[in-house]
């Protein structure tokens, strides 16, 4: 991207990331707001012990990465309405292209690179020191204006 | 390296030795001799307070350890599985409730696994997930 777009509306893009902030499940985990531009968003999430999936290593557990992505890909998405609505994963994929340094955050970069009437398509990339040497690589898809769904 | 999976009571010892599914709160049991994974509920693991619905990344933390748990206990190697690579659907919203695990290996080489998980809550016909990994085992 050679150019960083503003954010559609700022204004609800901050009600919503100070929100995702501060989702039980974001907060145990420690997620931090990196940066944002419009179709673009980064987390920080800073290295713990609770979150490490194989303990012979330190490695962090690939789960907690996929909480990551979905989030801030999520977000990305935020940097482009200019309304409030809801939206709902509908799948994402994550490779693994390498295990996580213990002791160091992982941060990810999402993009919304595509956005219709009714889906999203995001891209997003999970790091350490080096974005080009990336942790893990996903891509997604969410469905916008997304309601309660009423089990049956 | 761990100690091998060769029973259900291992199972549940591995899945506590696990910091991030001690995290989550996940459990197993024994359902027609194949393991069953629970995660009972726990505020912490909301990912949306309005719905309010289960964070989609816990969902799939709780079937990617499900996943690794279960290629350890079917085919008891020591080393944990490294996941290459995961792909979910979310089909349902996860509500505030005890959410159910169970996975199947659809392919298992020497070199890789190939793994399908699904998560439930009341009912297992409605899925509130599908997913699928592949996992290298040595």
């Amino acid at each position: 991207m050679s150019e960083k777009k503003p954010i559609a509306s700022p204004a609800l893009f901050k009600q919503i990331s100070d929100w995702f902030m501060t989702l039980p499940h974001c907060q145990v985990l420690g997620f931090k707001f990196g940066d944002a531009h419009y179709g673009c968003m980064t987390v920080c999430l800073p290295f713990k012990d609770e979150l490490i999936g194989n303990p012979a290593t330190r490695v962090i557990h690939g789960g907690v990465v996929t909480s990551l992505v979905d989030s801030t890909s999520a977000g990305a998405i935020y940097t482009m309405l200019t309304e409030l609505e809801a939206i709902a994963t509908l799948d994402l994929r994550l490779d693994y292209l390498r295990p996580a340094k213990p002791d160091f955050p992982i941060y990810c970069t999402a993009e919304c690179y595509k956005l219709t009437k009714q889906i999203a398509f995001t891209r997003a990339t999970a790091y350490q020191d080096d974005i080009n040497d990336p942790v893990a690589y996903s891509v997604g898809t969410f469905m916008r204006n997304s309601v309660r769904e009423v089990p049956s | 390296m761990s100690p091998p999976i060769t029973d259900f009571a291992s199972l549940s010892i591995a899945v506590d030795a696990v910091p991030y599914a001690k995290l989550l709160g996940i459990q197993s049991r024994e359902e027609n001799g194949q393991p069953l994974f629970f995660l009972p509920f726990q505020a912490h693991n909301i990912g949306n307070t309005i719905l309010p619905a289960l964070h989609g990344g816990v969902i799939g933390g709780f079937l990617e350890n499900a996943a690794i748990l279960h290629v350890m206990w079917a085919s008891e190697v020591q080393s944990v599985p490294k996941i290459i690579d995961f792909s979910i659907d979310y089909l349902r919203t996860g509500r505030p409730e005890v959410l159910y695990g169970q996975c199947e290996i659809i392919r298992q080489g020497k070199r890789v696994a190939n793994v399908l998980m699904t998560a439930w809550q009341d009912d297992c016909s409605k899925p509130v997930a599908v997913a699928r990994a592949h996992f290298l085992l040595a």
